[in-house]
Formats: structure tokens, sequence, C-alpha cells
């Protein structure tokens, strides 16, 4: 602009700062949907076209629920942020291959409206959406949720078709034959939720996340070591099988739990401290359930009690002020 | 050698490039200058001159009204047109006198030089920074006067200037440091004198390289006063961080530099102190980086108070076509103008031109704790944020809301594009 200037023009008057990160909540959220693709293809190799369909109902569910909940509340429309098809996706990974997909559906349903939405939408909810929806499918179709096929590569591990195709269902029951081995337990080449098998997946998906700063390491850190150490030192409840820690770590929903799930940012702690003392509880709740609880599976519940103590927790760790000493453990009154 | 650093804070682009090697250009006096009276924290000074007075340069023109305030004075020859509201850089328009330039030229009616100052009484030089009416030219405008008189009970051992200038896109320091570099540490000494101060040093940030060399030069016979290289990470030149790099001490909360033996001046108040001491100058014109996207010659400009920010666009090729944000500081801190006739004051130090940023802001917060990392307080600015918007004033003050100096780290990195710099500065207005 050349010239004389008038003294009124076009200008933004927008508050301090005025520059941004460029990280934004869609940016996130696909992200981490981006993650998860190595899982998703893990499923589809072990399972086939049963678990794409899985995903795809979970995740359509999810959507529309979200639209038509947001449309009921007259908000604007949320699924371009990409949170409802991460829920869809964990929510479908946590599921046995051969569950119908109106269950798949039912699940997401009930992780959109209740679990999320119910509590305020994105931000507000204070559980695992995504596991608060497995845990009414699990308990609404008990049988249908403990009934595991083998995956399609089962030959390869040595493994027919049966009903107690998971590791750590063979390890109670110890039925040590149908324990796999440490190799097809870490490539997903085991019984078990479509897209938890496969530890490799979940890690590489987890390495990127990690590696661009949309996770922390904290809460995988002191989970997985958690589960390792005390698997490690505690005796095993009577009947069962031990594993090591290495198998522990591998097996089940830990790996996709410790990795997506315990570190969902909405309904984990917000400071450092308080994320190593999350990952420790839900490492400590595991290791106790799978050792020695009814059920050998342990993930969905500590994450899930865990996610209670959320709170809690954030009030008992809040970093120190500059400028001010810690005073003891008790924070001040607030 | 190895930088120094404090905990928290952002590492952004600091574009400095744009303006760091275009040596300082000085602007005629404009047309008109519009001097707003609030130019300093605390009170603004009085009007001690009538509408139709003719004033000259460096002539008082309002006096200081009360402890903490300040001396303001004409930046030009002319008349006193008007005392009225005018647009001002805070957003609010607000009374100022405007002066019809008469005449150009480079002289000013100002004070006698102190030639003995470094035997002069500590509060005879503090009288005379306060007559000179210099105030914290970083940004603050904190009357800097009341900042060479120690707190009773407390000694000042070392004097820091402040030249980590953290703010992207601000060079006015960095210029000063290389075109004035004997200026700079002359101001130095003289506070070093008014304060008491046995020991002074020059802190800078490690992307002045040329002026730290300048500098360690100019300081080579200096025994008392040493460099300091610091880290580039925002906000770096915040006081308390400055002084946790500089000397590893955190000021406490809720106290000021003093309570740790320091004092902090800005590069550019030196200046205008060794300006004052030495020449008689008092403050009436002042550097500004002219920065941002789109400009043609954008630049570091010596101009007079009171010159209206359409000259110094013009000076730096014109503002771009289009809509644009105009900020009056630097981008993580500065205000957005809506128009081009406010008046450059005391504490303007830069004027940045960006292009507008549409997004959705204040999306729920995803407690992802981002903003805890960044704040180099050690806040939780998600949950002051939180107990600020529910009118909860005991939570926001348990969370220590008072020490937040809205240096807008974690607004930076809020991925919900939250204002929590405006909801926390509502919390503090929720304690009164």
């Amino acid at each position: 602009m050349k010239g004389s200037l008038p003294t009124k023009k076009k200008f933004t008057v927008s508050p301090a700062p005025h520059f941004f990160s460029g990280r934004t909540i869609p940016k996130v959220m696909w992200t981490v949907a981006a993650a998860l693709l190595p899982a998703l293809a893990a499923s589809v190799i072990f399972f086939g076209w049963r678990a794409v369909r899985l995903q795809a109902a979970a995740v359509a569910a999810a959507v529309v629920t979200e639209a038509v909940i947001s449309r009921l509340r007259r908000r604007p429309l949320t699924i371009g942020d990409g949170s409802a098809v991460v829920t869809g996706l964990l929510l479908a990974f946590n599921l046995p291959p051969d569950v119908p997909a109106w269950l798949a559906a039912a699940g997401a349903v009930f992780a959109i409206a209740v679990v999320k939405q119910a509590f305020g939408g994105l931000g507000f909810n204070i559980f695992n959406p995504a596991l608060g929806g497995r845990l009414f499918v699990a308990h609404s179709w008990l049988s249908r949720m403990t009934t595991f096929t083998p995956p399609l590569t089962a030959e390869t591990a040595g493994l027919d078709a049966m009903t107690y195709a998971t590791p750590l269902g063979a390890a109670r029951e110890a039925l040590v034959e149908r324990i796999p081995s440490l190799w097809n337990m870490f490539i997903g080449n085991t019984g078990g939720c479509i897209g938890e098998t496969s530890a490799l997946a979940i890690l590489l998906g987890g390495m990127v996340l990690l590696s661009m700063g949309y996770i922390s390491w904290r809460i995988p850190a002191a989970y997985l070591g958690s589960v390792a150490l005390l698997t490690w030192l505690l005796p095993v409840g009577e009947g069962a099988v031990a594993l090591s820690p290495l198998e522990h770590l591998f097996s089940g929903g830990l790996m996709l739990g410790a990795v997506f799930m315990a570190t969902d940012m909405v309904t984990t702690p917000v400071s450092g401290k308080g994320m190593l003392a999350f990952g420790l509880g839900c490492g400590t709740i595991t290791a106790v359930f799978r050792l020695y609880g009814g059920n050998p599976e342990g993930v969905s519940y500590s994450i899930l009690i865990m996610n209670a103590f959320t709170p809690l927790i954030d009030r008992f760790t809040r970093p120190r002020v500059f400028g001010t000493l810690k005073k003891g453990l008790w924070p001040r009154k607030a | 050698m190895k930088t120094r650093s404090f905990q928290g804070g952002i590492r952004i682009d600091d574009f400095k490039r744009f303006t760091e090697r275009k040596p300082i250009e000085t602007l005629p006096p404009p047309p008109k200058a519009y001097l707003p009276l609030k130019q300093n924290a605390g009170s603004p000074p009085r009007p001690v001159v009538e509408i139709g007075a003719e004033v000259s340069a460096g002539e008082v023109i309002a006096a200081p009204s009360g402890a903490v305030s300040s001396t303001l004075h004409a930046s030009v020859f002319g008349k006193v047109s008007a005392i009225a509201d005018h647009p001002h850089p805070s957003g609010a328009d607000s009374p100022a006198i405007v002066i019809e330039t008469a005449a150009a030229g480079n002289g000013f009616s100002g004070m006698e030089p102190m030639v003995d100052w470094e035997g002069a009484a500590p509060e005879d030089i503090r009288a005379r920074v306060l007559e000179a009416g210099i105030v914290g030219m970083g940004g603050a405008g904190f009357p800097a006067q009341v900042k060479l008189e120690p707190p009773p009970g407390k000694k000042i051992e070392t004097a820091v200037i402040n030249a980590a200038e953290c703010e992207p896109f601000l060079t006015v320091d960095h210029r000063l440091l290389l075109e004035e570099t004997e200026k700079v540490v002359a101001g130095l000494k003289i506070i070093m004198r008014a304060a008491g101060a046995a020991r002074g040093v020059v802190a800078v940030e490690s992307n002045k390289a040329d002026a730290l060399d300048r500098l360690e030069r100019a300081l080579e016979k200096e025994e008392n006063i040493f460099t300091v290289l610091l880290t580039v990470k925002y906000p770096q030149g915040a006081e308390k961080q400055l002084l946790k790099t500089v000397a590893d001490r955190e000021v406490p909360s809720g106290g000021l530099p003093a309570d740790v033996g320091c004092l902090v001046h800005n590069v550019h108040t030196a200046t205008a102190i060794a300006d004052a001491v030495l020449h008689g100058r008092p403050l009436i014109e002042r550097v500004v980086t002219v920065s941002g996207f789109g400009l043609d010659r954008p630049g570091n400009f010596r101009v007079r108070l009171g010159t209206p920010f359409s000259r110094l666009l013009e000076a730096a090729g014109g503002p771009p076509d289009g809509e644009l944000r105009l900020i009056a500081g630097g981008p993580m801190t500065g205000v957005a103008q809506r128009d081009l006739g406010t008046p450059v004051i005391k504490s303007t130090s830069g004027l940045v031109v960006l292009p507008p940023l549409p997004r959705a802001r204040n999306l729920p917060c995803l407690r992802c704790g981002k903003c805890l990392t960044v704040c180099p307080m050690g806040l939780v600015p998600c949950d002051l944020a939180r107990a600020a918007e529910k009118g909860r004033r005991e939570d926001f003050a348990g969370l220590s809301g008072a020490d937040c100096m809205e240096c807008g780290c974690c607004a930076y990195v809020c991925p919900a594009a939250r204002d929590l710099v405006q909801f926390i500065q509502l919390g503090k207005a929720l304690e009164e």
C-alpha cells in the first residue's frame, strides 16, 4: 500500500499471544488415529474380514452417535476433530473377532453417548469412553465377549481352534501347551481381541506419537514398568502358570492399554508426576488382577479405576511454583 | 561459551533476521505529536501546560503526581493544540496532550549534564532520572527512579541489564548494543552508582553474538561488570527467569528482584539514563522495531514520542493490503491495534504486522498438560483458567494465580486455543 495511509484500516483485534504453536485438537486426534494404523493392519492380517467389519461398525456408530447428540445439544458438529473415530477404533480393537457387528455398534453408542457426551463431551468425561463401552458390552454379552477364536495364522503358531486361545487365559488354566511363544506374542500371532494382540504394531504407533510429543513417555513407562516388576516379584495365584514379565507385557490388552488408552489426555492427570502415579496405579492393579483376580484380564478395569482417581492425583501432584518452597504433601487449600 | 537457561518456556522462531542487521534510522518529527498522559505504570502525571502554550522539545508538560509516577516532556517544538482523548496503544482512548510541530531540528531544552555523576549522591541521580521522565522501556513502563531505590532493609548487590530481548521480531536492544555500546555501559555504571550495586551484569541471548563481542571489548577495562550468555528461549527476558538464569536465584513469590539483591533494567532504559545524566537529555524519543510479514522495508526507527503508527509503517514500506493484525510490542504479549493514529509511547518497543489467524477458539480443555510443561512459573494454567471462569476466587488464589506473569507460553501451546492469559487476568481481577 503506497501513498498516503488512511488512518482507518481493517484490523483484527484479538488478544495476546498472537503466535500459536500450530497444534490443534483435530491434529492431535487424527495423528492418534494414524498411529493406530499399524495395529489396524495387524488386526486385518491376523483376523481378516472379521476385524474390518467390527472396526467399520464401531467407527460408523461412534461418528453417527456423536453427530446426533451434537444436534440434540444444539452444538456445532465435532465429528471433524477425529475423537469419535479414535474412540470407535479403540473400542473395536478391544473386541474378540467373532462378536457380531451390532455388538460393536452398541458398544460405540454407549461409549460416545453415555461415557463421553453425557458427562459433557470432549474434555469433560471422567472415564475412557472406549473402555467404558467395552465394559458395557463385556458385561451385557458375557459369553460372546469371552469366546476367542485363534487368528487366521494360527497354524504357524502351533495352535488349533480352541475357545481358550488367549495367552492369559491359557496361563490361568495352566494349559502350558496353548501359551504361544514370546515372538508370536510380540508380533500378534495369538488369540485375543483384534487390536490388542500385536505389541509390535502398537509400539510402532506409540513411537510415532512419542516422537511428535503427543503422548508422554511417563504413563506407558510407569504402567509397563510396574507390571513387569510386580509380575516378576510376586508369585502367581494357585492353579495358574507364571508368565515371565515380558510375556505379560506382550499379552492381553496391556500394550494397547498402556500406549493408547492410559495415555488418553482427558481422563488422565495433567502433570508429569501425576502421570507417573497414574501409570503406577494402573500397573499395580493390572498385575494384581492378572495374578490373583477372577478374570485373567485386568487392563480395562485398572485404567477405569485410575480414571476415577485422576482429579485427586491432580490435586496432589501440582508442580512447584517458582519462588516458593514445596510445603509437604498436602497442597494448600484449593 | 556455555549458555544458561531456566525451566519451562518455549523455543520459537525469533524472526530477528528481518531487522537485526538494519541500523537505527532516525525519522523526522511528525507534524503533530500525540502524547498520552499515561505512559508509565503507576499514576499518570498531571498536565502543567495549557492549550495554546508554546513549548520546546524537552520542556516539561506534565509533572509527577504521586510516589510511583513520572514526568512527561514535549517531544517536539510547537504549540499545544489540544488536551483531549486520543487512541492509546493499550486499546482504550485516554487523555493526551497534542502538540502541533512548529520546527524540526534536533535541539532540546533539557537539564544540565551531571558531569560529576561518579561522585554524585544516589538520590541526586534518582532525582535526575525522575526529572528526565525515564520509565522501563522494555515494555513495562515502570518509573525507573523507583527501581533505583532499594526498599528499606534490602541491599542491591548486582545490577543487571536485560539484553535478552526474547520477544520475536524485536531488535531494538540488539541494535543499541551494537551502535551505542559505550552508552549502554555508561548507563549501567550510573545505575550501579544510584542503586549502590557493586557488580554489574549484561545478560545477552546467544542470538546476538555480534553484540556480545562489542560488549566484551567495551567491558575489557571494567572490573566489576560481566557478560552472561543466555539460551534463546521465550521468555528469557522476563525478570524472574532472567535472575534465575543469571544469578541462580528465585525471586520469592510476591517479591521483587531486590529480595535477591538484584536490580534489572532494559537496555534502552540504560541508554536513556545515560543520556539524561551525561547530556541532560529528557526522554523524548525512542527506537522502535517495525517488522512482521509483508513489509518492504522492515527496520529499526528512532522516532519522537507521540509519532503516530502510520508514520512508522510508511517508513517501513507501508502495511500490506488486506486485513491484518497490527501489534504494538511483541507477538507474545503485545496489544493488537485498531487505529493507525495511535502514537508511540515510552514503552512501545515494536510494531509487528501479522496476517489474520482465524481459528476456533476456546474449545474444551483437553487436559493434555502442555500448558504446565511450558509455564515458566510452575503454575497449572488450565486449572487457573477454569477457576477464573467459574469465579472461584479462593481456588484461583490457592493455585498461585497472582504469580502468573502473563507471558503467553500456555496459550501458545494450547491445542484447544483457549484464551488462558485472559482467563487468568479475569481471575486476578476477582481478587479485587
